[in-house]
């Protein structure tokens, strides 16, 4: 196995997708970067580095670097599926959602189920989200639990590099539109990635550290903070499992109730604020069908209901951390 | 058009102000002090000072990512601006927004803005609102070349279009949107022609010479002024520095940069047209140049010393009281 950062192994998931199947297309701004300039295409090779080649080994036929239209990049992705491509759009930040709602929620989710599940649409939409680089308010955010409350939409957020290539692998040969958010504060983060064909199933939650006393459920870059608290806690006693969702839709329910009805007690970790989010979501769903497990009431870590601000000190305050993490662990722990 | 000495020498204060802000900042960012993206506006200040020029405070803008230039050209208070990127409390945002989304509803500045094409649906807003107050404001929407191809900007345009707004679109064309030519990103290369497609009248002029800048947009808020429509522009000017600071660049050509500054450089065509004409003494631009000088060093200083938010504030402007 090689030790890769994640967004390495992103860009080689991409290389092997499209060598491997010639129906695969990748759109989006800048992904080639330098189209039209005298330094010429792939002088940048994507602003993320996760687009870097595939322009000169694939063409431009393939490779499509497109001008500043969101909803043109989401529609077209959304016509390709339709037609017989797979489509990997990439939206630079998550944010921009709100440009292309449209084509995302009303269209590409709602093909199958209109058209009376005759259609398919096979679109993977890539959006680069999270809060940590003091990019404020229009750059920052985390759109998981809106983008998971549409029926129609697979969403996929990976936490480690093995799993970036795996499920993105999956969501390429997926038969519907899958958004996969890559948190851009986890980009250079390494770890061992499996060589060849590599694919993990959605909806099968990883157990990223095991323990006896409480249930920490998280999902991308919330996993690292949730896996920290959890080392540090083990330290002094205190044995958690960490649940890494990896899709937040579909959901492994099984997972997180499993994990409850043995710890009998619950923290959710989301990035997101916390009215009707993935953090009220995962807590209705313990409380409902694992409520005589818990000994304590389920605590949530989010953000608050803010937007992101922009000061490093206030995005601090803003995001979860492993001390926040930890301290909710302990107040399960302490109820009477 | 006349313009009077007094004029061009805030004119030429603002440009040079804008500059120096800007090229402060980029040796300052190398400290690391400065959270987050910072997108440089250099290169382009004539665009911005001879827009704002013809505006007063009742009259509005809305901005770009790349939003110093417009801020300081619209009168936003530029220590307040310093602090706001160095994240303070008592920043023109309280480090709540940073770089890209200063703004000073009192000055007529609705905001720089992190979404591309973000703006010119809120100056129809706005503009839709001066024809309210009927007396004579107009609003104007920044935008580049990219811009150009945001969805938003064409329903912006067409709504002004059908509503008879006081809108003006300005659009700098700096030939780049992030890392991508105009070349290959604007079908047709005309911007100012996509605009006249929606029905209103538009104007090409060099963004690099105030002189013509100044001169062109008083017809342009003439003819909005009078209620014959919206209207666009499209500037083409310069981008000194990369898309945002940290871009390598390495997609612009051989000396391109070097070239640009040399002969686009709007600072420098300003000076020598101004001596050529004998308009302001060489000795009255320099002192002016002291002058921002100084303000920009304070600017620094002040904003390094200053406190930055503390963990409560997160909590504080999210529903707003509107007065
Ligand atoms: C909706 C949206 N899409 C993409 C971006 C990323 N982005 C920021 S600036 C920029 C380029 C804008 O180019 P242009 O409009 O020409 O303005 P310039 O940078 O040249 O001033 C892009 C693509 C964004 N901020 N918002």
């Amino acid at each position: 196995m090689a030790e890769l950062m994640l967004r390495e192994a992103i860009l080689q998931t991409l290389f092997s997708e499209m060598e491997r199947d010639e129906n695969v297309v990748v759109l989006g701004e800048d992904i080639v970067g330098g189209m039209g300039t005298d330094g010429g295409p792939e002088a940048i090779g994507g602003i993320w580095g996760t687009s870097t080649g595939l322009y000169d080994k694939f063409g431009g036929d393939r490779v499509i670097d497109t001008p500043i239209s969101e909803s043109a990049i989401i529609g077209a992705a959304g016509g390709l599926g339709l037609t017989g491509k797979r489509p990997v759009a990439e939206i630079m930040f998550a944010d921009f959602l709100g440009v292309c709602m449209d084509q995302i929620w009303n269209q590409m989710a709602k093909f199958r189920y209109m058209f009376g599940g005759k259609t398919e649409c096979p679109a993977v939409v890539r959006m680069i989200y999270g809060a940590g680089l003091n990019a404020a308010a229009q750059h920052s955010q985390a759109p998981h639990g809106i983008l998971t409350s549409m029926p129609g939409l697979k969403v996929v957020m990976p936490s480690t590099p093995a799993d970036a290539k795996g499920l993105l692998s999956t969501a390429i040969r997926d038969q519907d539109p899958v958004i996969f958010l890559e948190h851009k504060a986890l980009y250079a983060e390494k770890g061992e990635v499996p060589e060849g064909d590599y694919t993990i199933p959605f909806g099968h939650a990883r157990l990223a550290h095991a323990g006896e006393d409480v249930t920490i459920v998280a999902a991308g870059l919330m996993v690292k903070f949730a896996t920290k608290a959890a080392k540090t806690l083990s330290e002094q006693g205190i044995g958690c499992d960490v649940i890494d969702l990896r899709t937040t839709s579909p959901l492994d329910e099984e997972a997180i109730l499993d994990s409850v009805e043995n710890t009998g007690r619950l923290v959710v970790v989301d990035e997101s604020p916390p009215r009707c989010g993935l953090a009220t979501d995962i807590v209705s769903l313990v409380t409902n069908k694992a409520y005589a497990s818990l000994k304590a009431p389920p605590e949530m870590v989010t953000s608050p209901h803010t937007p992101v601000p922009f000061a490093r000190e206030l995005e601090k305050a803003y995001l979860p951390s492993p001390d926040k993490i930890a301290d909710a662990v302990q107040r399960t722990l302490a109820w009477k | 058009m006349q313009i009077s000495e007094d004029a061009l020498k805030q004119a030429y204060r603002q440009m040079k102000t804008i500059r120096m802000f800007e090229e402060r900042l980029h040796d300052e960012i190398m400290t690391g002090e400065i959270a987050g993206f910072t997108h440089l506006y250099a290169g382009q200040e004539a665009v911005a000072v001879g827009v704002c020029e013809h505006l007063d405070y009742n009259d509005t803008i809305a901005s770009t990512h790349r939003g110093h230039g417009h801020c300081i050209a619209k009168g936003c208070d530029v220590k307040g601006m310093m602090l706001e990127i160095y994240g303070r409390a008592n920043g023109i945002c309280k480090g709540k927004g940073g770089s890209m989304h200063i703004a000073d509803i009192e000055k007529g500045m609705l905001g720089a803005n992190g979404i591309v094409g973000g703006g010119p649906p809120i100056v129809v807003g706005a503009a839709l609102a001066a024809k309210l107050y009927g007396d004579g404001r107009l609003a104007v929407a920044f935008s580049g070349d990219g811009a150009c191809n945001q969805g938003t900007t064409f329903e912006a345009m067409n709504l002004a279009v059908v509503t008879n707004a006081p809108a003006i679109f300005a659009f700098e064309n700096n030939h780049y949107s992030e890392h991508t030519g105009v070349s290959y990103a604007v079908g047709s290369e005309d911007i100012a022609g996509r605009a006249e497609s929606f029905g209103m009248k538009a104007w090409r002029v060099d963004g690099c010479d105030f002189f013509k800048v100044y001169e062109t947009m008083g017809e342009v808020v003439d003819h909005v002024r009078a209620g014959k429509g919206p209207a666009a522009v499209e500037f083409d000017t310069e981008r000194f520095f990369g898309h945002f600071e940290g871009d390598p660049q390495n997609y612009r050509g051989e000396g391109e940069i070097a070239r640009i500054r040399k002969e686009r450089d709007c600072i420098t065509i300003f000076r020598e047209h101004a001596a050529k004409k004998k308009l302001v003494s060489k000795k009255d631009l320099d002192a002016i140049d002291k002058e921002v000088s100084d303000l920009i060093d304070k600017s620094v200083e002040e904003s390094r010393a200053a406190a930055p938010p503390t963990a409560e504030d997160v909590l504080t402007d999210v529903y707003i009281d509107y007065i």
